[in-house]
């Protein structure tokens, strides 16, 4: 049983969630892809103190939300706090919550990072095909290539804006798979949400 | 008289809770049959994060109706101690991955999939869903507008890749347009389904808690008839007996699903790992 702590700074705290890694991008922590949302402290009747920590998933069926709960409260048991860990929906996570820190880290990592939600990426309507009857000619034109730099998926390694989408999904739901044409080089690009 | 009229709405609230939460999980399992079988391998991870996806709106919706009955239930208990015809999902994301007149009469897992079945279906509930996740944004009930506003963002990605393999299958080889052909023929009768409000969507219409479902019609039927025009594909007309899996009445196949599903929770109750 770990002695409850009555005093420590919001800083401390603050601190210590902000080591918290991600458990698939453990590059980045869990405060830089903005899942967390608040910090709160309550008093019982006796006053101790406890502290309450929002999260916002990321996905709905994101298998790593149980892991980043338990790594919350065990890395502030570590400092002799008690927490509670709740979840808030309401706002839906958005990859814009990520911080600037954080998307450089993902791009030094091997991940191309998310373009705004406001931009044409999310709501892009591409289709990769094989071998098109209707309207051949411009068969390759919808290969989701970039319509304009605001668009272009950048390559994590060589920089090259000049790649194209091999799959919607990655390795995990939050990322597609795309190919550098220049480097020729596979890399994920975090989708935006 | 009044009590009574009340008890009687929040069970039909839960009821359509019930409906979403179960064609998500459903459709979430019967996609995850693919896992470790996809025809290749980024589809097999496609299929394992849409049903990821799935299943996580599935959780929410489950957590939500277990916190407004108050009765003990859980979202496990929901999931994995309801009875087939307690299921409220729409029969078309119950059926196997094959045309069943191609296929066993029973859709079990291990069956001989066809992954032009599993693009239509997930097409034809992906494009309703991309309204009425939306649509439920508004809902009177905060919690339903929180997970939906969670869920609007993840449908279009669904939709985006089960609308790009129905044009690549479609507007493709003969044998890729033959099969995703008669994927449309078999699936399109049983959204018939979508457009016939119960009781549970006409109450929740009524105090706010879901859209009219028929104001979606016109915008599907319009992203449908694109898409299929894109693909090459007929539509066939709506036609034949309009299937009733959301207010309990199910085919066969749900019992195989839940079967599967349900096993190991059923044999081992409250089993850890």
């Amino acid at each position: 049983m770990i002695a409850l702590k009555q005093r420590f700074s919001m800083s401390e705290v603050e601190a210590i969630l902000s080591t918290i890694p991600d458990p698939e991008i453990p590059v980045i922590s869990i405060r830089e892809l903005g899942i967390l949302r608040d910090i709160q402290v309550n008093t019982d009747v006796l006053g101790n103190a406890s502290l309450e920590v929002a999260i916002t998933p990321t996905y709905g069926g994101c298998p790593a939300m149980d892991q980043i709960r338990d790594d919350i409260v065990s890395a502030l048991a570590q400092a002799g706090l008690t927490a509670r860990v709740s979840t808030r929906l309401t706002p839906a996570w958005t990859t814009d919550w990520i911080s600037p820190e954080g998307k450089e880290k993902l791009r030094a990592y091997g991940i191309a990072p998310p373009h705004a939600t406001g931009s044409g990426q999310c709501h892009q309507q591409t289709t990769i095909q094989f071998a098109p009857k209707k309207g051949a000619a411009d068969a390759y034109s919808t290969v989701a290539k970039a319509q304009n730099d605001n668009e272009a998926i950048q390559c994590p390694r060589c920089n090259s804006v000049n790649t194209t989408e091999t799959s919607h999904f990655g390795s995990t739901s939050c990322k597609a798979l795309y190919r550098c044409l220049d480097c020729m080089e596979p890399f994920d690009y975090f989708k935006p949400y | 008289m009044v009590q009574a009229e009340a008890a009687s709405l929040a069970s039909q609230h839960i009821g359509y809770l019930l409906h979403l939460a179960d064609n998500a999980l459903i459709l979430g399992q019967r996609n995850a049959e693919w896992c470790g079988h996809g025809p290749v391998l980024e589809e097999d991870i496609a299929m394992a994060n849409i049903s990821l996806d799935l299943i996580g709106q599935a959780r929410f919706l489950y957590q939500h109706v277990a916190e407004l009955q108050a009765d003990g239930a859980t979202e496990d208990s929901l999931a994995y101690f309801r009875n087939p015809e307690d299921f409220r999902n729409y029969t078309v994301l119950e059926l196997p991955h094959f045309p069943t007149n191609t296929g066993p009469l029973a859709g079990t897992a291990s069956a001989e999939c066809d992954y032009a079945t599993t693009i239509v279906r997930n097409f034809l509930y992906s494009a309703l869903m991309q309204l009425l996740w939306p649509a439920l944004e508004q809902s009177t009930d905060g919690q339903l507008a929180a997970i939906a506003a969670r869920a609007t963002k993840e449908v279009r990605y669904h939709l985006r890749h089960s609308r790009d393999w129905l044009i690549r299958m479609g507007d493709g080889t003969d044998e890729s347009h033959r099969r995703v052909q008669s994927a449309i023929d078999h699936l399109m009768p049983y959204t018939q389904e979508f457009w016939i409000s119960n009781v549970a969507e006409e109450n929740g219409a009524r105090i706010g808690i879901c859209p009219e479902i028929s104001s979606l019609r016109a915008q599907w039927n319009r992203l449908v008839d694109d898409t299929l025009d894109e693909a090459t594909l007929k539509r066939p007309p709506d036609t034949g007996y309009v299937t009733q899996g959301k207010n309990g009445l199910h085919s066969e196949h749900l019992s195989y699903v839940l079967g599967e599903m349900q096993g190991l929770a059923r044999q081992h109750p409250g089993a850890q790992w």
